[in-house]
Order: C-alpha cells, then structure tokens, then sequence
C-alpha cells in the first residue's frame, strides 16, 4: 500500500495515476477484510476501485492526461504538509492499540449494543439494527448527503431535457425561441 | 464507450446478472449477514455501470433512463423519510419501529427494511445517476464519437 502511495505522488501521468488508485483501494479492501469489516470492504471495492476509477476516466477523456510539472518544490508548502503529517502522527500516540479491549470506543454504547440488540431489535447482525435503529437519524442524514451529491452534480455538469449545459448558448437560444413560441 | 471484444462482451452477460443478484441478496439479508441497503446500492450501481462500458452508454439509457435514475434517488429519501412520518402517524416517535406491527422485532424487522430498501434505492440511484451525467459529456463532447457508429456491429 505504502509502495503505491508514493509512486502516486511520483508519477506524472494521470492515466497511470487513476489505474493506481484502483490498485490502492483494492489493497484497503483487503486490509478491511483483514479487520473482519467485510461490509466496508465490498464498498471500498465497488465505489473505490470500481465506481470512481470510472469516473476518474471520464473526467480524464473530457480534460487532459498529463500533469501540469510545476517549477520546484514551494518551500511554504513542503513545511505545511510535514507539519501537518506530524501533527497527524502525533495523534495516532494516543490512540488505544488495535482490538484493545479497553479502549473507550468498546466502553460506552457497544456493550449495550451488543448485550441488548438482540431482545430490542431482533436482526442477529448487530451493525444493521445499529445503523438502521439505534442510529436512524445519522442513517437519514446519510442518505440525505448521499442525494444531496448526486443532484449537486447534476447541477454542476447536468444538461437540461434538450441535451444541452444549462447555461450554454444554444440552451438559452432554444429558451428564447420557446418564449416567442408561447407569446 | 462502446467495445467490440466478444470476450468482454461474454464475460459481462456473464457476471452482470451474478452481480444483480448478489446486490439482492446483500439487500434483503442484510439483517443476518454483513451488508445492507448501501452496499446493496452501490454494487447495483455497478452491474449498471458495467453494462454501460460494454455495450454503450446509449443501451443502458434505454434499459435504465436518466429519468427513472433519478427518480430512484428521490424516491429513496422519501420512502426512508415516510417512514418516519408514518411511525409518528401510528402513534410513535419519529423512525420508532416499535409501532409498526404488533411485536416489538416484527415492527422493527419491518422498519429496517423497508429503512434499507429506501437507503439502497438512493445510493444506486445516485451512483447511476453521476455515471450518466459524466458519461453524457463523454460521448457528446469529444471529437471522437465511438457511441452511434459502433451500435450497428452490436445489432449484428
């Protein structure tokens, strides 16, 4: 993973680039089956390596696939991104260890959860009555994001019904044509 | 978008309806086994999208319409939404499942699913919905447009 991490960063040819991404999801959807979380793995594999490479691609056929080569490295930034990294590093020193079972994520609500589900909800799969149940809410707003994306893109780059941008020329020549028909 | 290989072709016809039928089944088993109305969702989304890279945007369009992508993604957040506002008309809180049916796992089997089957419609929705929006300036706006002219060597 860390290998294609920074070949990423090395190579120029955005092409390459997308393809590697792939290759990097599938790489977390193993770790994450690894970790036994075989839900978010099959959507890492789907969305991360499948989905958006897609549309990576797409987005490569409508711009360029080479990168712009800028001149040297910006001091200012190489010292904001190795603050930043470190300051991230930092953070994980006070992180309990993997599988801990003391860390306060398996104190709080999980054991409840865990204990509980089964009487008051019922589904022997825990994640699913937490995520649809116990945490409706969040589930709501999720979806809520995920349509709010979808319907921002189609704002974005859509086309009105006559297959044209929204705001492009002939979009508003065939409106005005439109109006004088209806006047 | 469109590919003339016959392998590819064969491999999809293939795996598309395993992958239709995988997305079902990690739908509606989700109470038992890992999974749920997202993955559900986006591996529909898939099958889809796998369909459209071997047999041309323009096929899918008509097996799916935009329309009815996007209807999907609507229809999603309300059925998830109606949920809610149907469990407050029956007397409970918002989202509480309890008041669906008579006992308490009946009601709640049947608010997570329905719950899910709204989540998965909008999240295949969405993901068909953004694939045809790129893919629609795609095909229209390069120079070079594979779409119409390799239809005919499909209807061969």
């Amino acid at each position: 993973m860390a290998v294609t991490a920074f070949w990423l960063v090395w190579l120029r040819n955005l092409f390459a680039v997308v393809m590697l991404t792939g290759i990097y999801s599938l790489f977390a959807a193993v770790l994450y089956i690894v970790m036994d979380a075989v839900d978010v793995a099959f959507t890492e594999a789907a969305v991360g390596a499948g989905i958006s490479t897609v549309l990576m691609l797409g987005t490569l056929s409508m711009t360029t696939d080479q990168e712009k080569v800028h001149k040297g490295p910006s001091p200012l930034a190489l010292i904001l991104v190795f603050a930043t990294g470190g300051v991230l590093i930092y953070g994980t020193f006070d992180m309990p260890r993997y599988g801990d079972a003391t860390a306060p994520i398996h104190q709080h609500v999980a054991n409840r959860y865990i204990e509980k589900s089964g009487a008051e909800v019922g589904p022997p799969n825990i994640v699913t009555s937490v995520l649809a149940s116990y945490r409706g809410y969040d589930t709501l707003g999720e979806t809520a994001v995920v349509f709010t994306a979808a319907v921002g893109v189609l704002v974005i780059i859509g086309r009105s019904k006559g297959g044209m941008m929204p705001g492009s020329k002939a979009a508003r020549r065939r409106r005005e044509d439109d109006e004088e028909a209806s006047s | 978008m469109m590919v003339e290989k016959t392998l590819m072709r064969v491999v999809a016809k293939l795996l598309i309806p395993l992958i239709v039928l995988f997305a079902f089944y990690v739908q509606f088993h989700g109470d038992f086994g890992p999974g749920g109305g997202f993955q559900a969702g986006v591996i529909l989304a898939v099958a889809f999208i796998l369909y459209a890279l071997i047999f041309g945007v323009r096929v899918a369009r008509r097996v799916i319409p935009s329309a009815v992508s996007r209807n999907l993604l609507a229809l999603g957040v309300l059925i998830y939404g109606g949920t809610g506002i149907i469990t407050m008309l029956m007397g409970g809180e918002f989202l509480d499942y309890n008041v669906l049916a008579s006992t308490v796992h009946g009601g709640q089997h049947l608010g997570i699913f329905v719950v899910e089957f709204g989540v998965g419609m909008t999240v295949a929705g969405a993901m068909i919905t953004i694939f045809y929006t790129f893919a629609g300036h795609v095909n229209d706006e390069l120079p070079f447009r594979k779409d119409g002219s390799s239809q005919k060597g499909e209807r061969r």
